[in-house]
């Protein structure tokens, strides 16, 4: 059994799982994200002086919701904001003497889709979409989401204050896009949330082991839109896709938190939930026919953790997905990998001339993964004093210590089947 | 809830004065006009003089001070304004999108501010 959490955690757990929902509930009764959040503030303070002694309420969300309305009432009142939101405050005295504490839930839901579009909303910043999807409806606190982006607390606090001001002032709406919007507007939305998962993903090799955990605030984030957007094929793509990177977790990084490549990982360490509930998800979304780049993404993945080893995997397969995925949105990354794919089938000619046609296309922070993809072309086809120069080039490119390490012991490797 | 559209372009881009594309330019300008004002957003819009002709005035020590050009100089200059009413930002940006300099040019759009 896992040690039980103290009464405080367990109930900073209640509150963010409720927290997105009730915002956008409350953001309803009152018109205004940065009242909605403050009052919802005021209720979570409550329920931590109050929950830990008393006991939890029956429903934690509907005493959560009646409190900040309360809160809501006393904020107008003090702030003599009567004028403005006269309409406001009447509904909100009618609901707390009414004895309706939860909302109809579908409502709710609509509601809560609605934010996450407005969070995501292309007038905003990608930084600022990031930290306000995650405080709005991942519920962290600002001072969380700082650390995550190791930037100071009263930095991130301006940011999300001067978003928030953006929406209400710019009218930004809280909407579903319209139909002709709706793709272009979900791609924003899906890629906000990969850059949360991309930001845990990249950290967790990293020594920033105190940073709050993205990658699973990211495969959580991407439920909630599943849940919500049942229809959508891309959004189960890249649920898939998460679940299925993040299932290679325990074995992506040595004790020391040093990469190691997918060829070298331990294969029993591998979630085999997560990676049946992500191949699982994955199938469920290829049926409907509606593939995307999330979905091809996924596809990739789903043949690399199925594989028994390096050697008997599919590479044929991953490397006509690649190129599908090329087709789909172009890319020089998706051509190295597609160039490595068709490497492990042994047509190295092949290989090196594809990576080698999107050369130019590299600056200099992309270069690395140009070089290293190469020289792995190369040492495969037993060019080993080729590669060995071009690690060399990676290495002189190495911005962290864990990544300076990981390439010296590739280098350590080649010395090896050399001698 | 009233947006003003700035329209920015390099007055070298686009289609110039005297040039066959001309015509049909002005032309899908006055089409745009009229569509706004069919649906009831057009507030007012003007185009510009161009940047040549701009003047530049800031009080220095109770004296006007008058430098000819505009305050700054960039390679996109500002050459006319829409102010549209519409219910949210969403719809503002789907108007601006729709004026024909943005296919060569720029359109910013800002909120007016509402004194309560």
């Amino acid at each position: 059994m896992l040690p039980l959490s103290s009464p405080a955690q367990s109930v900073e757990r209640i509150i963010r799982e409720e927290w997105g929902r009730i915002l956008s509930s409350l953001i309803r009764n009152l018109g205004e994200l940065q009242l909605a959040e403050d009052c919802l503030q005021d209720a979570a303070e409550a329920a931590l002086r109050t929950w830990p002694d008393k006991g939890l309420p029956r429903s934690p969300a509907a005493w959560l919701i009646a409190t900040a309305r309360r809160k809501a009432i006393d904020r107008i009142r003090r702030a003599n904001r009567f004028e403005e939101k006269a309409k406001e405050l009447a509904y909100l005295i009618a609901l707390d003497q009414s004895e309706i504490d939860l909302e109809d839930p579908a409502a709710i839901d609509d509601k809560q889709l609605e934010l996450i579009f407005t969070c995501c909303h292309p007038a905003l910043e990608e930084k600022t979409r990031v930290a306000l999807t995650l405080r709005t409806i991942g519920g962290l606190t600002t001072e969380e989401i700082a650390r995550a982006f190791l930037d100071k607390p009263s930095t991130m606090a301006q940011r999300l204050s001067r978003a928030k001001k953006k929406i209400r002032l710019a009218g930004i709406p809280y909407q579903v896009p319209s139909e002709e919007d709706l793709p272009e507007r979900l791609r924003g939305v899906l890629a906000t949330i990969y850059l949360i998962f991309n930001e845990g993903y990249a950290a967790s090799s990293g020594p920033e082991l105190t940073r709050v955990d993205l990658i699973n605030e990211a495969i959580r984030l991407a439920r909630i839109v599943a849940r919500l957007m049942p229809d959508e094929t891309e959004v189960e793509g890249l649920l898939a896709l998460m679940l299925l990177h993040d299932a290679r977790r325990a074995a992506r990084t040595d004790r020391e938190g040093v990469m190691i490549s997918l060829e070298d990982q331990d294969r029993t360490l591998w979630s085999s939930a997560k990676i049946d509930e992500g191949t699982q998800r994955l199938k469920t979304a290829l049926k409907k026919g509606r593939v995307g780049p999330y979905q091809i993404q996924a596809a990739i993945s789903a043949l690399h953790v199925e594989a028994v080893s390096w050697a008997e995997t599919d590479w044929p397969q991953i490397a006509a997905l690649y190129d599908l995925l090329h087709r789909i949105q172009p890319s020089p990354v998706v051509r190295i990998n597609q160039a490595v794919a068709i490497s492990n089938m042994g047509e190295t000619e092949r290989a090196l001339a594809m990576i080698e046609a999107v050369q130019d296309a590299f600056d200099k922070t992309g270069y690395k993964a140009f070089y290293l993809a190469r020289a792995d072309i190369l040492q495969r086809s037993g060019e080993t004093e080729s590669a060995r120069t071009l690690i060399e080039e990676a290495l002189a490119l190495a911005e962290n210590r864990m990544e300076r390490v990981f390439l010296e012991r590739k280098l350590n490797a080649i010395a090896d089947t050399k001698a | 809830m009233q947006y003003l559209c700035l329209i920015y372009s390099a007055e070298s881009s686009g289609p110039q004065h005297g040039t066959p594309e001309f015509g049909p330019y002005m032309q899908s300008y006055m089409e745009f006009t009229a569509k706004v004002q069919e649906d009831g957003v057009f507030v007012a819009g003007e185009g510009l003089q161009p940047v040549m002709t701009a003047s530049t005035v800031t009080m220095e020590n109770g004296q006007p001070e008058i430098t000819d050009g505009p305050f700054a100089e960039t390679k996109e200059q500002l050459g006319g304004f829409y102010l549209l009413d519409c219910p949210d930002l969403d719809t503002a940006l789907k108007y601006a999108a729709q004026i024909p300099t943005a296919t060569h040019g720029r359109i910013e759009v800002r909120p007016v501010m509402v004194y309560d």
